[in-house]
């Protein structure tokens, strides 16, 4: 079939659906939960119970929420043509997470059982696990105060106890998403800090666990709707059962690329957020452009329009190519094609992007832009953070660098 | 009194220039021996601004009437996202590809110098069909569906060759693809067998004139009514193939009408052409094409002077610099990555550093948002679907990033990359071109 880079209209209801859960309930609560940091925000436990449903009945083409790792890997909604071109749940997890993050990103990150966890647990749990931990709010900790990016260097050691069939894990966890609210928590450790990566295993560690100890509350530049905990594992025990994947210590890399190869379907994600904020930004500025009598015209040379209007052309170009890298890689991921580096392409161009342009908007916009009377100030705050998690910026680039040009970590630091 | 004293010694300066100027001009120049060197420079600026009669040409004639004007139909829908080209696509993009890489490549810097593109080269690029893409199958056409995404394909392989090779060898496409989607059953029947058959015609679109901050959509060449024809005055700017041409589409102004479309024969009294040599895309030819009291009988109009048919015209011309400067911006990346690996510096290959590392991965980046977004314009014009907005977004991506691929180019090879024994120095003038261009070429 020709080539076609328009949204299938089988989605139209997915996206749909999601756009009014972005206005109807995320847009309100907006600011609210902007102010009140760490308040839960009980006004999404109503629609989380709405959306399982909706999941259930395969109503949202098995996109969950569309968050990130939601719902199950069901091929719902999933439909080939001929040629046995496949747009599925990858492709409707972007749409649906883009909508919502339209509404409100912060929102969307403390949705309750949504999450990166989520994903960690569908990628490698065994039947036996996904029955136990399938469908909870599951965080995910990795970083540490001394490995952020780097997380092969993390220092949390799990220890296996023969006599109690137990691992111990002993270490700090920060910058948890979810981390109080969640009812499990994922805990990148080491079994032998001197293995390298292939002994970092990640364990299911339920939130009431008393070895997981929550440290504090970061209090933050935006997403402030969403919670980011910082704990102390302290001789924390859990059931060696509750270790995800082998728990032989992998001599190859081969362990630790599988646990980093989830990134290829996450990336792609985040940078949809990154794409629904921008969206926000774009569409209000737009309002007031017009508002103020700007006219943007897509036929005449930007040269000859005003510079408000040709500053308009220019973010909704890198937009636009922002959205398309995105899209790119989440069909390569429902086709199962290796897409790293496109994924880790489309995260660098929507992180850049939307942090750029939210912030040009903020500038058009005046006093409007930067005062608390609207959304754009909370937006430019919000969209920072995802030129980071996820991998920052530097390390998209990183990754794009070394693929492109063949080289191995040691040799592009 | 400070800014006072300033502009004086300004005031000096430009006076001494003046007299200099004029010294040089004297017969002082005789004593220094700088007579030969004035008397180039005084030729090379005649050249320049030197008319002369458009190429004499062949003589168009309908071997035989149609009765209506034939259309290419539209490509099938598909309602999933794809970015998989069809079979065809493929092939001909594969056929495209090689003769690039082969002939194109390695003739490109030779043609750059000589502001022409090799005559056989030309030929050959015509077996390849290009001006048959965008003709209608019983018109002796080469594609069964109307489809600009093919075109784009293979105006992107072109200019992976050379990009002002491929403006040269797609100029006459243009020409037959406007006649194919706007032509009456009178110009078709008269002009499109020529397109289809052994010997192409060299032929342009003349859209672009000769002032800063040009707009399409207000031209200065004019047209007005006379005698049931059109009489045409007015001038284009970086015509290609100007003076090989023996067709051209013209863009008027017609009186009271606003912008249109005329088909002109090289031949016809009053079209005269000169040189216009550019910073890139020389091997295209690029002239100045100029219409004094130029007569056009009624058959000439395009579209029937529809605004409709000009703002599309304007817009697939927009997407076909897009195509080009996707493929050359290709050519960079393609080019910069062994060179990288290769050059070592401090003991090591400079690629083993982030500030060079980072630069090809954000070509890559921006390279990729290009061509998508040219995909998407292209993929909706033949799907019938509106397409100024998304066709607007290509542009400004491929005017700002193209440009920018092409300068860190030139930056990544540093001295190397300043010089002509690498083509990047060729890349970075052409890539200036994707967004200044208007017309020239259709999709």
């Amino acid at each position: 079939m020709p080539i076609n880079l328009e949204i299938p209209k089988k989605f139209g209801m997915l996206v749909n659906q999601s756009h009014q859960v972005a206005t109807e309930v995320f847009r309100p609560n907006s600011r609210k939960y902007d102010i009140a940091e760490h308040e839960y925000p009980k006004e999404l436990d109503m629609l989380a119970a709405v959306i399982d449903g909706m999941n259930e009945s395969g109503a949202l083409g098995g996109a969950g929420a569309g968050g990130v790792g939601g719902g199950p890997s069901s091929e719902n909604g999933s439909s080939r043509d001929a040629g046995g071109n496949r747009n599925g749940s990858n492709m409707a997890s972007l749409l649906g997470l883009t909508e919502l993050c339209w509404g409100d990103v912060g929102l969307l990150l403390t949705m309750p059982r949504q999450g990166l966890g989520q994903a960690a647990i569908a990628a490698v749990a065994n039947e036996e696990q996904l029955k136990r931990f399938g469908g909870k709010w599951a965080a995910m900790a990795i970083t540490e105060p001394e490995a952020g990016s780097d997380s092969a260097a993390i220092r949390t050691t799990a220890r296996y106890d023969a006599g109690t069939d137990e691992y111990v894990l002993n270490g700090e966890k920060i910058f948890v998403t979810s981390g109080d609210r969640a009812e499990l928590v994922v805990v990148w450790a080491t079994l032998d800090r001197s293995a390298g990566r292939g002994a970092i295993k990640s364990f299911v560690v339920e939130r009431d666990n008393p070895g997981l100890k929550l440290d504090r509350l970061e209090h933050k530049l935006g997403i402030r709707a969403s919670d980011t905990a910082n704990f102390v594992l302290d001789e924390c025990r859990v059931s060696k059962d509750n270790l995800l994947g082998s728990p032989e210590i992998q001599t190859s890399k081969q362990g630790f690329a599988g646990v980093m190869q989830t990134f290829d379907n996450t990336r792609p994600l985040v940078a949809g957020m990154a794409i629904g904020v921008a969206r926000a930004s774009l569409d209000r500025t737009r309002d007031l452009l017009t508002e103020a009598g700007i006219e943007i015209d897509y036929a005449a040379p930007p040269h000859v329009q005003t510079a408000a209007a040709s500053e308009f052309l220019s973010m909704e170009s890198d937009w636009e190519a922002a959205r398309l890298l995105t899209l790119q890689a989440a069909w390569m991921a429902d086709n199962r094609k290796p897409n790293s580096l496109q994924a880790s392409m489309a995260k660098a161009k929507a992180g850049r992007s939307g942090t750029d342009i939210a912030l040009r908007c903020v500038a058009l916009a005046g006093s409007i832009g930067y005062g608390e009377g609207e959304l754009l100030e909370k937006w430019a705050r919000d969209v920072k953070i995802l030129d980071i998690f996820e991998g920052t910026q530097q390390i998209q680039l990183l990754v794009v660098a070394r693929l492109l040009l063949g080289k191995s970590s040691a040799e592009l630091k | 009194m400070a800014t006072e004293q300033q502009n004086l010694a300004e005031r000096g300066m430009a006076v001494g220039l003046r007299a200099l100027n004029r010294l040089a001009a004297s017969g002082l120049v005789d004593r220094f021996g700088l007579r030969q060197p004035t008397e180039r420079f005084l030729h090379g600026a005649s050249k320049t601004t030197m008319k002369t009669a458009a190429r004499a040409g062949r003589t168009f004639a309908a071997a035989q009437q149609l009765t209506k004007p034939a259309r290419q139909p539209r490509a099938k829908r598909s309602d999933l996202f794809d970015l998989t080209p069809d079979d065809e696509q493929q092939m001909l993009q594969e056929s495209v590809r090689d003769f690039a890489a082969a002939k194109v490549r390695p003739a490109a810097q030779a043609a750059d110098a000589a502001c022409a593109a090799p005559v056989e080269l030309l030929a050959q690029s015509n077996e390849l069909g290009l001006t048959m893409v965008g003709v209608p199958e019983e018109l002796g056409g080469a594609v069964q569906e109307r489809s600009a995404v093919t075109s784009v394909l293979m105006s992107e392989a072109l200019a992976h060759g050379d990009m002002g090779f491929a403006v040269a060898a797609l100029a006459p496409a243009g020409v037959s693809t406007a006649l194919s989607l706007w032509g009456d059953a009178d110009q078709q029947a008269t002009y499109l067998p020529e397109f289809v058959g052994e010997n192409v015609p060299a032929a342009a679109l003349a859209l672009l004139e000769h002032r800063a901050l040009f707009d399409p959509f207000k031209l200065q060449t004019t047209a007005r009514s006379q005698n049931g024809g059109y009489v045409l005055e007015g001038a284009k700017s970086l015509v290609p193939r100007a003076a090989d041409s023996e067709l051209f589409i013209v863009a008027a102004d017609l009186e009271g009408r606003g912008p249109v479309l005329f088909v002109v024969e090289s031949s016809t009294s009053g079209v005269l052409v000169a040189p216009e040599p550019a910073m890139g895309i020389r091997a295209a030819g690029t002239g100045t094409l100029s219409f004094e009291n130029v007569t056009l009988p009624a058959g000439a109009l395009l579209g029937d002077g529809d605004p409709d048919v000009y703002r599309e015209c304007v817009q697939l011309g927009r997407l076909a610099w897009c195509a080009l400067a996707v493929g050359t911006g290709q050519a960079v990346l393609d080019y910069v990555i062994p060179y990288v690996n290769q050059r070592t510096a401090f003991g090591e290959p400079v690629s083993n550093r982030q500030a060079v590392a980072f630069l090809v991965a954000n070509i890559a980046i921006e390279l990729e948002g290009m061509r998508l977004a040219t995909y998407r314009a292209a993929s909706r014009v033949d799907q019938g679907l509106s397409f100024d907005r998304e066709v607007a977004i290509a542009r400004r991506l491929c005017a700002e990033r193209g440009m920018a691929i092409g300068s860190d180019g030139v930056q990544l090879l540093g001295g190397h990359g300043y010089v002509k024994e690498h083509p990047v120095e060729r890349w970075y003038r052409d890539l200036r071109a994707a967004g200044l261009m208007e017309g020239a070429l259709v999709l």
